[in-house]
């Protein structure tokens, strides 16, 4: 089990990857580090979806989910 | 942030209505979204027998679900393209739903395979018919979906589009000024000539992430991942850039959308036009009898094209 100074572990997506980053921070500040917007994206801690205040912390694990699909 | 609603622990914020929703009180608000939908637009009653377009994404499985929640009568119909790994966890996921729900609501789902009948999954039929991917994939679901409603007797026919995808769909048609596309834009397309089956889109009110979110809240395991055919796509373009409106002032999708359908609305109804304009130029195809503008449908051509030049 991580130790709670690990930094956070990120998972994301197109491509599938594992980033990790420093906490505490804010979700929209880490959407705003990594660039992505709120609209095309969901937060999932744990099993849970969280909102955009919720603070986030060394140790957590964190998806960060994107929600836009569509070829035609 | 708490939800608007009930004052406990959000888990949504939806800067568009200025709230923020517990998972209870989410699950309200979409409910009542696609309630609204269905009944502003005419799309069917409880008595109807709904047949829904799904993919194993998150939309159409939101859509089945929401509809079965709601009460009615829905079954499903899934087209399996051959694009491998990608269709084969996306049947699975359809197959997993059907039978969840099946216990509970007791429905059928229609399954039509690309290959089995082409001999060639959509990538090649694409290629061989010189045609993008993404448009010979479109050819085949609509054809497909119609034939099995009309076949079935299905009373209308739903498709999980949302208002990401009609805002996005609203701004190709408009950037290219493909006037003669936007009459057919609407939520509710009726079965304007003999047969064709009955269109509705109960979505247009959500966005893309209110859905992604439904299905997360309400465990729908839906595929994740992108197509792999779709990548690069203008669809996708025109999303992204809707987004970033959107995060930057919120409403900008809605607005843009159903801004449209308000001012279409004040013209003839657009269904009365749409069947009028079908009648003139539509007539069953020589080879299948399913309403065409040629002799014989795009879709029949590809077919009997496939069957002469069979992939390797």
């Amino acid at each position: 089990m991580r130790g709670l100074s690990s930094p956070m572990q990120i998972q994301l997506s197109h491509p599938a990857r594992t980033v990790e980053i420093k906490g505490p921070k804010k979700v929209k500040e880490l959407l705003r580090e990594l660039d992505l917007v709120v609209e095309a994206h969901l937060v999932i801690k744990g099993d849970d979806l969280v909102t955009e205040d919720e603070m986030l912390y060394d140790g957590d694990q964190i998806e960060i989910r994107p929600v836009i699909s569509g070829g035609n | 942030m708490n939800c608007t609603k009930c004052k406990t622990k959000a888990v949504i914020g939806l800067p568009r209505h200025n709230a923020a929703f517990c998972k209870v009180c989410f699950n309200g608000f979409v409910h009542d979204q696609v309630a609204r939908a269905i009944k502003s637009e005419w799309m069917f009653g409880k008595d109807d027998r709904i047949l829904v377009a799904v993919s194993g994404g998150k939309d159409s499985l939101a859509l089945w679900d929401i509809l079965l929640k709601l009460g009615y009568r829905a079954d499903a119909l899934y087209v399996n393209l051959g694009i491998g790994a990608y269709s084969e966890q996306s049947h699975a996921k359809v197959t997993k739903f059907a039978e969840a729900v099946s216990a509970s609501h007791g429905v059928t789902l229609h399954l039509h395979t690309v290959e089995q009948e082409a001999g060639a999954g959509i990538k090649e039929l694409a290629q061989l018919i010189h045609r993008p991917t993404c448009s010979t994939c479109g050819t085949i679901k609509r054809y497909q979906f119609n034939r099995v409603a009309i076949e079935q007797q299905y009373d209308v026919m739903a498709t999980g589009h949302n208002l990401d995808d009609e805002a996005a769909r609203l701004l190709g048609n408009v950037l290219h000024w493909q006037e003669e596309y936007l009459d057919k834009q609407g939520p509710s397309l009726p079965a304007s000539v003999e047969g064709f089956a009955k269109k509705v889109k109960p979505l247009y009110r959500l966005s893309e992430r209110e859905l992604a979110a439904y299905a997360v809240l309400n465990r729908i395991d839906y595929i994740v991942e992108e197509c792999p055919m779709a990548k690069g796509s203008k669809m996708l373009q025109y999303k992204e850039v809707l987004n970033r409106l959107e995060t930057e002032s919120p409403g900008t999708k809605q607005t843009f959308y159903w801004g449209f359908l308000e001012k279409q609305s004040r013209k003839q109804p657009v269904a009365t036009t749409m069947t009028e304009k079908d009648r003139a130029v539509l007539h069953p195809c020589a080879s299948c009898r399913q309403p065409t503008t040629a002799e014989v449908c795009s879709y029949c051509k590809m077919m009997a094209r496939a069957k002469t030049h069979p992939v390797a």
